[in-house]
This record gives C-alpha cells, sequence and structure tokens, in this order.
C-alpha cells in the first residue's frame, strides 16, 4: 500500500503534471504535493503523484556507507 | 534501476545482519509497522538472516488490514446504491465486512472500479451521470494524494465526485501501542514513504516519553538491514533516518498543507486493535458536500469474530503461526481476520512466504 517508486522526471508539463520515467516506461503524474521539480530530477511516485524529491547527495552518502560497513565486515 | 539497485546488494545486507547480531549480544526484537517493509522482509529473506539473536515482528502496518467492519460495511452499503460508481485501490476488494467483501458486493450488481490513482476517480465522473465516490483509504502517504484530487474535484466543479476517507494515521497508532503495559520492543522500524510525508521529527515522543529507539527505513534490503543495525548500534534512544534520500526532519510541507486543507483528525476504530484517539481523518465540514461518510445508510448488525487472533499478532504478542486458524481456517482466499486480508497483510505475508501457499 506505502509502495513508491523513485522516477525521472522527463518532461515538467502544464497544470502541475510531468511526464516520469519509470524503469523504461513513460508514464504521467502530477506534481501538485511537490515543489521545484525540474527534469533530471527523480521523484518517488505513488498512485499517481510524486510525492517527495529524491535527494541525490543523501543518496550518494548512505550509499558510502553501506559500501564502508561491507568493507569493514570484509576485514575482519 | 537507479535508487533501486544500489540498495540490493547482498554483500551488504549480509555483512549488516552479522555486524547487527554481534552488536545485540544475545537478543533483541524490532517492530516494523509498515505494511511494506513486512513484505520486503519477507521476500528478501531477511527475517531467517537476522535470526536467531534479532527479532522482526510485524506491527498494524498495513492500512488495508485495520480498517474496520464498520467502515467496510459503510462503504459496501454505499457501493450498493443504485446510482453510485465507487472507485478504489484494488487491495480493498477482498476485505470481509459483516456480510461480505466489495468484490461479494459487485458480483451482486454494485458499480465497484479499481484504480490505480485517486485521480482516475475524476475521469470515471466525467463520464457519467452517477454519483462516483472514491473510497479513500492509506496512511498519510496515500491520503495527501486524495486530499489533491478532493481538491482538484472541488476546483473544476466535478459535482458527482465524493470521497469515503478511511485514512489513518501512524503516530497516534505508535502512542497507542508504545503505551500498552505489556508493550516490548527493542525499538521501530519506522516507514519510510509515511514519513517522506510527515517528517521524521513527529516521532520524537517515542524515545523521549517511551524510551523506544526509532529508524526510519527505505524499502530496499539493504536500507531495512542498515536501519535495523541503527537499532541495534544505538547507544541512546533517538529517531534515525536512514531513508535520508526521501525524508527531511519536517517531512514534506506542501503534502503536508493539502491534507490539512482537507482533512481533520478524528477518532478511529482499528480492526483487531481498538479505537485510537485522533488516528483517522475526516473531511473537514466545510468540504461535507463531498463527503459520502455524511450519507444516512442501512448498516447490517456486527459479528464477533471468534478465535481470530490478531490483535495479539498486530500488537506482537504472537505470531501468525501460533494462531489457531493460520492456513487453515484463515487464508488469502477466505481472510478471517485484517492480517490475511491484503497481500500486506502480517498473516498473509508469512503465508505466502513460509510455504503454506504450496
Amino acid at each position: 500500500m506505502c509502495l513508491a517508486v523513485p522516477a525521472e522526471v522527463i518532461e515538467v508539463l502544464e497544470g502541475e503534471l510531468a511526464t516520469v520515467d519509470v524503469g523504461g516506461a513513460r508514464t504521467k503524474i502530477s506534481l501538485s504535493l511537490v515543489e521545484g521539480v525540474e527534469v533530471g530530477d527523480y521523484v518517488l511516485v505513488h498512485a499517481g503523484f510524486a510525492i517527495e524529491t529524491i535527494d541525490e547527495e543523501e543518496a550518494r552518502k548512505t550509499i558510502e556507507l553501506l559500501e564502508e560497513l561491507e568493507r569493514l565486515e570484509g576485514m575482519r | 534501476m537507479k535508487y533501486l539497485d544500489e540498495f540490493r546488494s547482498p554483500g551488504v545486507v549480509k555483512a549488516l545482519a552479522e555486524k547487527t547480531k554481534r552488536l545485540t549480544g544475545g537478543h533483541a526484537s524490532y517492530m516494523e509497522v509498515c505494511g511494506t517493509h513486512t513484505m520486503a522482509i519477507s521476500r528478501s529473506g531477511l527475517r531467517d538472516l537476522l535470526a536467531p539473536e534479532v527479532e522482526l515482528i510485524s506491527g498494524p502496518g498495513c492500512p488495508v488490514c485495520v480498517t474496520s467492519d464498520r467502515d467496510i460495511d459503510r462503504a459496501i452499503a454505499i457501493a450498493s446504491l443504485p446510482d453510485v460508481i465507487m472507485t478504489t485501490f484494488g487491495d480493498m476488494m477482498k476485505v470481509p465486512g459483516s456480510e461480505g467483501s466489495l468484490a461479494d458486493a459487485q458480483s451482486r450488481g454494485a458499480d465497484v472500479r479499481v484504480v490505480y490513482s485517486p485521480l482516475d476517480s475524476l475521469r470515471v465522473a466525467a463520464g457519467t451521470g452517477c454519483r462516483v465516490v472514491f473510497l479513500g483509504v492509506g496512511f498519510e502517504t496515500t491520503a495527501p494524494t486524495v486530499a489533491a484530487t478532493i481538491l482538484q474535484a472541488a476546483a473544476q466543479n466535478i459535482e458527482n465526485f465524493y470521497a469515503l476517507s478511511l485514512h489513518k494515521l501512524v503516530p497516534p497508532a505508535l502512542r497507542a501501542l508504545a503505551s500498552q503495559d505489556d508493550f516490548r520492543i527493542d525499538g521501530f522500524l519506522l516507514p519510510g514513504h509515511v514519513s517522506a510525508i510527515i517528517g521524521s521529527e513527529v516521532y520524537n515522543f517515542l524515545p523521549e516519553e517511551f524510551g523506544i529507539p526509532c529508524a526510519i527505513a527505505g524499502f530496499e534490503p539493504a536500507d531495512i538491514m542498515e536501519a535495523v543495525y541503527l537499532l541495534a548500534a544505538m547507544e541512546k534512544p533517538e529517531v534515525r533516518t536512514e531513508y535520508a534520500r526521501a525524508v527531511r526532519p519536517g517531512g514534506n510541507p506542501k503534502a503536508l498543507e493539502v491534507m490539512r486543507r482537507v482533512f481533520e483528525p478524528v477518532d478511529a476504530e482499528w480492526r483487531g486493535l481498538f479505537t485510537i484517539p485522533a488516528s483517522g481523518l475526516a473531511l473537514r465540514p466545510e468540504l461535507s458536500s463531498m463527503d459520502a461518510g455524511t450519507w444516512e445508510v442501512e448498516l447490517p448488525e456486527p459479528k464477533p469474530r471468534a478465535a481470530c487472533r490478531c490483535g495479539d499478532i498486530l500488537l506482537g504478542r504472537i505470531k501468525p503461526l501460533d494462531c489457531p486458524l493460520f492456513a487453515g481456517a484463515c487464508t488469502p482466499d477466505q481472510p478471517v481476520g485484517p492480517c490475511m486480508v491484503s497481500s500486506e497483510g502480517t498473516c498473509a505475508s508469512y503465508y505466502l512466504y513460509s510455504g503454506e501457499a504450496d
């Protein structure tokens, strides 16, 4: 029920709409719940709406931390 | 896919599981309160990776499952009115009320249509003279999408669109759980997408008032495992955000504002549990002309559900396998209790991934 998928914004359309790419499939969603979304941003899509923008910097930090934790465990 | 594959590395998941098991130094039990987490945990086998040192318990995390008989009865009564088309999410179709489900009502002639987005209901409304009622169910992840649809219908003057809100709120339910005398867990694994809307700060009462550590998790295996690791590594109870790429401290202000313009909190009955104060969302009085919840309809007599132990499962007191009905009288095809109703229910997820389905 609370599933949301990451999608890349391909085109921002009139009326708070956007075309997004979800793993290769194009679909139209509503941007009425998010602010300042631009082409190339990744958003989380739930029930036809972008519910939040994905923070690229935070994603990178999480990935680095996960890799570091894996590396440390491998050294044990 | 970007932002999914990076969080699925089996090496990372295994390394984190080992680290977590060492950190807990014996035994720890953490409760997830999101059906989408329950499914992800079962699907990726995280429960087995962590056992026996770390136990993952499923709390009341599926908004479909916790919808009360009474609310389903009301939805069915409205859907059965002759000039009504009811639209809703597919998860709602099989949920049993006192006398069958929406799917049963559909087979008796009620016009019930499954939609992917609440916005689809507006297209249905535009093409009919009937009253179109969207049955809204879901936590804070979904409620803003329904609120935005209601505002759009109002702005476009779509006069035959109505909503029946059965939405529920997560923080009041967590408070109700934490307040139970015999509630013993070592931490909450908090829902990432609910938190993308409401933020991380709203959970501060859990460590501050109840001393319960919390970690907000994303939905890929490495996300969930990292959040479990954060719980085990926490020195003093606090709220940590593993899913920082989507969750800000204050949440999504625009979505929260849309929700506030449309809904107000009301007491709500949680199936299998009890009535929790200010844990549901009803349309604000100024939108009452669009509120199908105000319609007078005749409801059947409520029926008690003998032997169903869903309440104890939702509170983490017992496991699905401890319920006498599990996989016998209660299966995903013929669900008795809330936990078996939706594919994201605790029992349905156990049933699917424990071999019972074979």
